[in-house]
């Protein structure tokens, strides 16, 4: 629908909100029927020290340390942080730097647990059965306390958001079951086989925050999970003022900013959070979690995964304890040799392409994708010269112009591109989807965010050494300033009357030049 | 494929340059049947020229600059030469033609540095060079073949080869004898004998219907309204060009014109006649829309759509040449970048238009 039939439609309260820009990518839902299936554990488990956006965490226990499931074994050192915790019962067998799912092949010091086969579970945090009585610190520390993280991919510490600020009163708690990605469908399965749980989660936030009303957004490719989340609030007599909300399926419809635009009308504002419009945003499974460590005192230690992509034989979704090797989960499916296959973590529009399936499953791991080298060939192309048809504008979701960015990028003109709002850009990769010339636009984005990052760094070093090295020659000065008046008035109280007028010439050569007054010192 | 990115995203729309460029061409194919269709062979014989002389240039810029020469099959050559073979008039010489092409090619595109980095139209660019150095021959209108009483058969395969090769001196024709003015070029020509416009277009014999169709003199590919109307629907259609452009110039035209028209239409041409005169349409929906040389983002393209309407008014109306449109979009290309700056669209979260 071209753009200004939708404003004028939307002006006529013909049509909800929606925002701007987005593309229609092929979904391959590939998973959508598959019911959740429990993976079994592994014999070892690989916890990396961070597995949320934030400072990572430090190991609680050392080598030879028997853990239960659930039992913290890392904690955090700064306030943008959430602690780790043992996926399963066993043996701390080492701790050392492990492989993540980052596209470069770095790693991260990681705990490897070697599973006894028990699972006990660590009891020693009680469950909150009367959480609509509690207080909402003490709900939001448990938040903290069990590790939950945006399970959405973005992995955001959830506690931070659960805050109730008199100046920022939250009205509205949005249920994000959008899952806008292709090929992912943990959300979907989610809200089919565990409604009741999520919109119980969904309570408990709306409790905390102190929220009126709910929506639960979910897009029209996922009706029957629509269904059944109206069908578990149709059972529900306390939450009147929460409805589902069926969305046209459109990408990035499931990015915090656009998803709270298209319900409300609203949007959060340029470097603010949605609390400031009284918005908070949470994910189905997120809020699954937080479910589970309100009502059963347990930790993040299991998420659901979604194991699919064009090269795997059996796309499944899998409940999968966190730190198991995504080789295994691979394996499990059906995928052995990895050789013209490309594994992706996360969607294809935002995940990363990793070299190989040797790192383990995280809080952030939505989909593991086993991609064929056809798929991902007709996605990365030889760049072409940008012919400047302007489709990334307008399929850009925050209207930004990224052909002229990625110019901007190109050329280091870094100051320029950040005029031009690059660091408003949300990386969906809507740009790089539509563009003719298969320009990697994202790539730009993110080369001139790191690079302007960089120079940002280096900046404000060099203004704190500038600083110091003024303020130190500021007191130099001061203290030559103080010798050479101090000798002055020695000079005059001692001196013979005629040695005043030499004594007046040297006090500002003294003042003005510090290695003059230097060497004139060590005379002295 | 060769994997050269593994930054996300994983995967792409399946959209191509090649894809947008043929889409393009046959857009263009309606008004170039309509063009075979009033002027023969010679049409034909211009077009093919144009295009098969557009791509040699190509290749040529493309190996000299040590580039693939499989660039070639993106299109954009192909294009470029069919565009300029349109704005041609049907009795352009074959050397003429030539010349044309290699200035599309050369000085239009390949000296800015290849696809993508032109300011100016190259088809539009190679137009006005020609326009500027062959003023004679670039402003006689051949009769079309549907104008009452030819004095030649377009449809003759050798007549229209001797015309091309050779000249109208192999036919011992003058150009009077063949040629005919345009309505724009005749309607000019009379309000500088002081002439009204409505007197001017009776003595045309003008019918709003032929110019609709296309039926009249001017260059081979702008005469048919409808044709390009066709093409241009169908670019809209399969979303190769935005609405913003075509219709903000055509209206920007319509409106100005109607306006004058109104306060004394002894002076002012009637909006229709701007309208379906000249290249007005073939430039709105083909020349202005050259994604290359407009500006990318929607306001930006109807500011630079507005600028082109009243530029092409104001030559049609006081200007010394009777056609404005050409001059209109180059004109306005040298201030897409400006446009591109100021005309960003206002970006999520934040209150205003960013200003820098």
């Amino acid at each position: 629908m071209p753009a200004i039939v939708r404003k004028l439609a939307q002006r006529l309260g013909m049509l909800q909100h929606s925002f701007v820009g987005g593309v229609h990518p092929n979904m391959h839902k590939l998973s959508a029927d598959c019911g959740i299936e429990d993976c079994d554990l592994s014999p070892v488990h690989v916890l990396p020290m961070k597995q949320h956006i934030g400072e990572i965490c430090s190991p609680l226990v050392a080598v030879g340390d028997q853990v239960l499931r659930g039992q913290k074994i890392a904690k955090s050192e700064g306030y943008l942080s959430v602690p780790v915790h043992a996926p399963t019962s066993g043996r701390v067998v080492k701790i050392e730097e492990h492989a993540i799912a980052h596209p470069s092949g770095m790693g991260l010091p990681s705990i490897f647990i070697e599973s006894d086969g028990d699972d006990t579970i660590d009891e020693s945090l009680s469950p909150i059965s009367d959480w609509a009585n509690s207080d909402p610190t003490q709900l939001r520390e448990r938040a903290r306390m069990c590790g939950l993280a945006g399970l959405g991919g973005a992995v955001f510490p959830t506690f931070i958001k659960l805050v109730q600020d008199k100046r920022f009163p939250i009205e509205t708690v949005v249920l994000n079951g959008i899952e806008c990605e292709p090929f992912l469908t943990n959300d979907h399965r989610l809200m089919l086989e565990h409604a009741e749980e999520i919109l119980e989660g969904m309570a408990i936030l709306m409790h905390m925050v102190g929220a009126a009303s709910g929506i639960i957004a979910i897009e029209n490719n996922k009706q029957d999970a629509a269904e059944a989340m109206q069908l578990a609030l149709d059972a529900r007599s306390d939450m009147d003022d929460v409805a589902v909300m069926v969305l046209p399926t459109r990408y990035p419809q499931g990015s915090e900013k656009q998803l709270i635009y298209t319900l409300t009308g609203r949007e959060v504002p340029a470097g603010k959070l949605p609390m400031h419009i009284g918005v908070l945003c949470q994910n189905v499974g997120t809020t699954k979690a937080l479910f589970d460590a309100v009502v059963h005192g347990r930790a993040l230690t299991e998420r659901i995964v979604t194991v699919s992509g064009d090269a795997l034989p059996n796309p499944a979704n899998l409940r999968v304890r966190l730190g198991t090797s995504v080789r295994t989960l691979f394996a499990r499916q059906g995928l052995e040799d990895f050789s013209g296959t490309h594994i992706v973590h996360g969607g294809p529009m935002m995940g990363e392409r990793l070299k190989h399936p040797d790192f383990p499953v995280v809080k952030s791991s939505t989909g593991l994708l086993a991609m064929s080298s056809q798929f991902m060939g007709s996605a990365h192309t030889v760049e072409q010269p940008c012919i400047r048809c302007g489709h990334c504008s307008e399929a850009c979701p925050i209207s930004l112009v990224p052909n002229l960015l990625a110019d901007q990028c190109r050329s280091d003109q870094f100051d320029k591109a950040a005029s031009y709002d690059l660091f408003d850009c949300i990386e969906c990769g809507a740009c790089s989807y539509v563009c003719p010339s298969n320009i990697p636009l994202v790539h730009y984005f993110r080369y001139g965010k790191g690079q302007l990052a960089l120079q940002r760094r280096e900046q404000a070093f060099a203004d704190a050494s500038r600083q110091r090295s003024e303020a130190r020659d500021a007191r130099i000065e001061r203290e030559k300033a103080e010798k050479a008046a101090r000798r002055t008035r020695v000079r005059q109280t001692h001196a013979p009357k005629t040695d005043q007028a030499k004594a007046d010439t040297d006090k500002p050569a003294a003042v003005d030049s510090g290695a003059a007054a230097v060497s004139k010192e060590s005379k002295d | 494929m060769p994997l050269i990115m593994l930054s996300s995203p994983h995967a792409h729309g399946g959209d191509s340059v090649r894809m947008i460029m043929l889409t393009v061409i046959l857009a263009l194919l309606p008004a170039a049947a309509v063009s075979v269709y009033l002027f023969g062979w010679l049409a034909l014989l211009l077009i093919m020229t144009c295009m098969l002389s557009a791509l040699i240039t190509e290749a040529v810029c493309l190996k000299w600059m040590g580039r693939p020469v499989s660039t070639l099959l993106d299109n954009s050559a192909a294009l470029t030469g069919l565009f300029l073979a349109l704005t041609l008039p049907a009795a352009t010489p074959w050397w003429m033609a030539v010349l044309g092409s290699v200035f599309a090619i050369v000085l239009g595109k390949q000296l800015y540095g290849g696809l993508g980095y032109n300011i100016f139209n190259p088809a539009l660019s190679a137009r006005v060079i020609l326009l500027i150095s062959f003023p004679l021959n670039m402003t006689t209108w051949i009769m079309p073949m549907t104008a009452g009483d030819p004095a030649i058969n377009l449809y003759d395969f050798s007549t229209c080869a001797t015309l091309f090769l050779a000249g109208p001196g192999a036919l011992q024709l003058g150009f009077d004898a063949i040629s005919m003015a345009s309505p724009l070029g005749y309607v000019k020509t009379e309000a500088t004998l002081g002439v009204p416009v409505s007197e001017a277009l009776k003595a045309y014999d003008y019918s709003y219907l032929d110019a609709f169709l296309g039926f009249e003199a001017g260059s081979i590919g702008e005469t048919s309204a409808l044709a390009l109307l066709i093409g241009g629907i169908f670019l809209l259609a399969r979303h190769s060009i935005t609405w913003h452009i075509p219709f903000t110039y055509i209206a920007t035209v319509l409106l100005l014109s109607g306006l004058f028209n109104t306060l004394n239409p002894d002076q002012f041409a009637p909006p229709m006649f701007h309208l379906f005169a000249g290249g007005l349409i073939l430039c709105a929906f083909f020349m202005a829309t050259d994604p290359v040389s407009s500006p990318v983002t929607p306001l930006g393209q109807v500011v630079f759509a507005v600028g082109c309407g009243v530029i092409t008014w104001a030559i049609r109306t006081w200007g010394g040449y009777p056609e404005g449109a050409m001059f209109a979009v180059l004109l306005m290309n040298c201030a897409v970048p400006l446009i591109d700056h100021y005309f960003r669209p206002r970006v999520y979260g934040h209150d205003h238009r960013n200003e820098s």
